[in-house]
């Protein structure tokens, strides 16, 4: 019953053109963190191959209602996200950790290095995680985040987003990612969402859903993540 | 280029001009495949590491960076742990910096290792390892790190067994460790393997064999006398001791991989 066993032993495969290069000049951090050497191309081996399970075990319980972890609900327009977690032929990644982190409605982390002029809300922590089910499915309740200033160049601000960090079944197929928001103006001019090229950037926005939104409760998103999968055929590398 | 868009439920997409492009969402047909990368940015230390992160051996908590939680908040909790025994193995610490291309420390890099247990086994979902009677209950293998305000990173972990190149059967690896490198900065993960340079199989490693021989090096964990690690952790520690740098760029730049 489970597609991936079929494939079992195969290859992940590669990254393909919607990943963004590590070195893109208009995010400027980039320019003094990027290796200059290429990558060095190595066979997936187990290590690669191989990843943690045993999500709560190892990471801690799920957290998917960030609105009410302190007591007192956040504020904010509250959201709902859910989606699946998928691999690129469609299968579900089940029982994989999705881990979330974000700023508050009013653009401000609770962190001690982002010190702009916005309220810090003593209801609102920002930072959630849920394990998929069997269909790759999940789900968590949070506030949408405000935009946010940065330093990058003059009158720089990202647009709205959540940081998405996802283990998948192996060490190969870690992805860090952010959902953006519809709408969003401040997408077209983020240096980080546009290192990604165009033809794929808009993988990275929510769909606004009127079927998730709840009545008098929030408002729905959708947002499927699409993981490396094992090639259709084993691979049998010969070196 | 902003093109006046509204809040209804996306539309159909056509195909005819630049304005729906730019209207296109995740549940765009057509527009499925791998999701893009991005950095972690600077703010990921109240999300990703926990309590303990850095410390595969036993309850200590290390790796994250509580000194960055304002007043009043912490970061996510951790895994309810009460490890009665420490994991099977050689017990190792190993702490480095993680550089720029200026030979400065970056503040806010995390770490993610991944490693088998001392019987070469790795534990966890995409299984593929040396026979189920070698699992051991108190070793996860994986492990994270943010680096300290100097760069500076320590992990406590255990010598790694030697896992097979093909998950058959056939060659072993020399002892290894997988090291994922995230931070502000990095759009996406940098990817490496950490070795013991005391570890004869070293020479017949396969991994290694692909590595140009002048860069090899920085792929070595240098065995180091314990009593000179510092603030590398306290001194009745009895672990052996590895000092492992990562250069993101320049001069020794660390060798990164592609998979
Ligand atoms: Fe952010």
């Amino acid at each position: 019953m489970n597609a991936q066993l079929s494939n079992a032993g195969a290859d992940f495969r590669r990254e393909d053109g919607a990943q963004p290069p590590s070195l893109f000049p208009p995010y400027a951090s980039t320019v003094e963190r990027s290796p200059r050497e290429p990558l060095l191309r190595i066979p997936q081996t187990p290590t690669e191959q191989s990843g943690p399970g045993e999500w709560e075990a190892l990471f801690g319980a799920q957290v998917t209602d960030l609105t009410c972890t302190r007591g007192a609900p956040a504020l904010g327009q509250r959201i709902i996200v859910c989606g699946q977690v998928l691999d690129e032929d469609r299968r579900p990644v089940a029982r994989t950790l999705i881990e979330m982190w974000q700023a508050n409605a009013a653009g401000r982390y609770a962190h001690e290095r982002d010190q702009w002029d916005a309220p810090l809300d003593p209801n609102f922590s920002g930072a959630g995680r849920v394990v998929t089910d069997e269909q790759g499915r999940y789900r968590y309740t949070t506030v949408r985040p405000g935009a946010y200033p940065w330093g990058n160049h003059y009158n720089a601000w990202r647009p709205a987003h959540i940081h998405l960090s996802l283990m998948g079944p192996a060490f190969a197929t870690r992805l860090v990612t952010q959902m953006y928001f519809p709408d969003d103006p401040l997408i077209e001019i983020d240096p980080i969402a546009n290192a990604v090229p165009r033809a794929y950037r808009q993988r990275m926005v929510a769909h606004f859903d009127i079927n998730i939104t709840q009545p008098s409760y929030a408002l729905g998103y959708r947002f499927d993540i699409v993981l490396r999968g094992r090639a259709a055929t084993p691979l049998r590398a010969g070196i | 280029m902003d093109t006046g868009q509204h809040s209804a439920p996306a539309p159909e997409p056509r195909s005819d001009s630049a304005a729906v492009a730019a209207r296109a969402d995740n549940q765009t047909p057509g527009l499925f495949g791998q999701t893009p990368w991005q950095t972690v940015g600077p703010f990921f230390h109240f999300g990703l590491p926990w309590d303990g992160c850095a410390d595969l051996t036993g309850p200590s908590q290390t790796g994250g960076r509580p000194d960055l939680m304002p007043t009043g908040y912490a970061a996510l909790r951790g895994p309810e742990r009460s490890r009665a025994a420490p994991p099977m193995g050689e017990r190792l610490q190993l702490t480095g910096y993680v550089f720029d291309a200026q030979g400065r420390p970056v503040p806010d890099v995390l770490l993610e290792i991944w490693q088998a247990n001392a019987s070469g086994y790795y534990r966890g979902s995409g299984f593929v390892g040396r026979g189920s009677a070698s699992i051991d209950e108190d070793f996860f293998g994986f492990g994270r790190a943010a680096t300290a305000e100097d760069g500076s990173f320590c992990f406590r972990t255990i010598r790694p067994g030697r896992v097979h190149f093909k998950a058959a059967a056939g060659a072993l690896q020399s002892p290894h460790i997988a090291l994922g490198v995230l931070g502000r900065g990095l759009l996406k993960r940098l990817t490496t393997r950490i070795y013991f340079d005391d570890e004869p199989s070293n020479a017949e490693d396969p991994i290694l064999g692909l590595v140009p021989a002048h860069r090899r090096a920085t792929l070595m964990a240098q065995r180091i006398d314990a009593t000179a690690t510092g603030a590398a952790g306290p001194s009745t520690d009895t672990r052996a001791h590895y000092r492992f740098d990562v250069r993101l760029q320049g001069e020794r730049e660390t060798v990164f991989f592609d998979y």
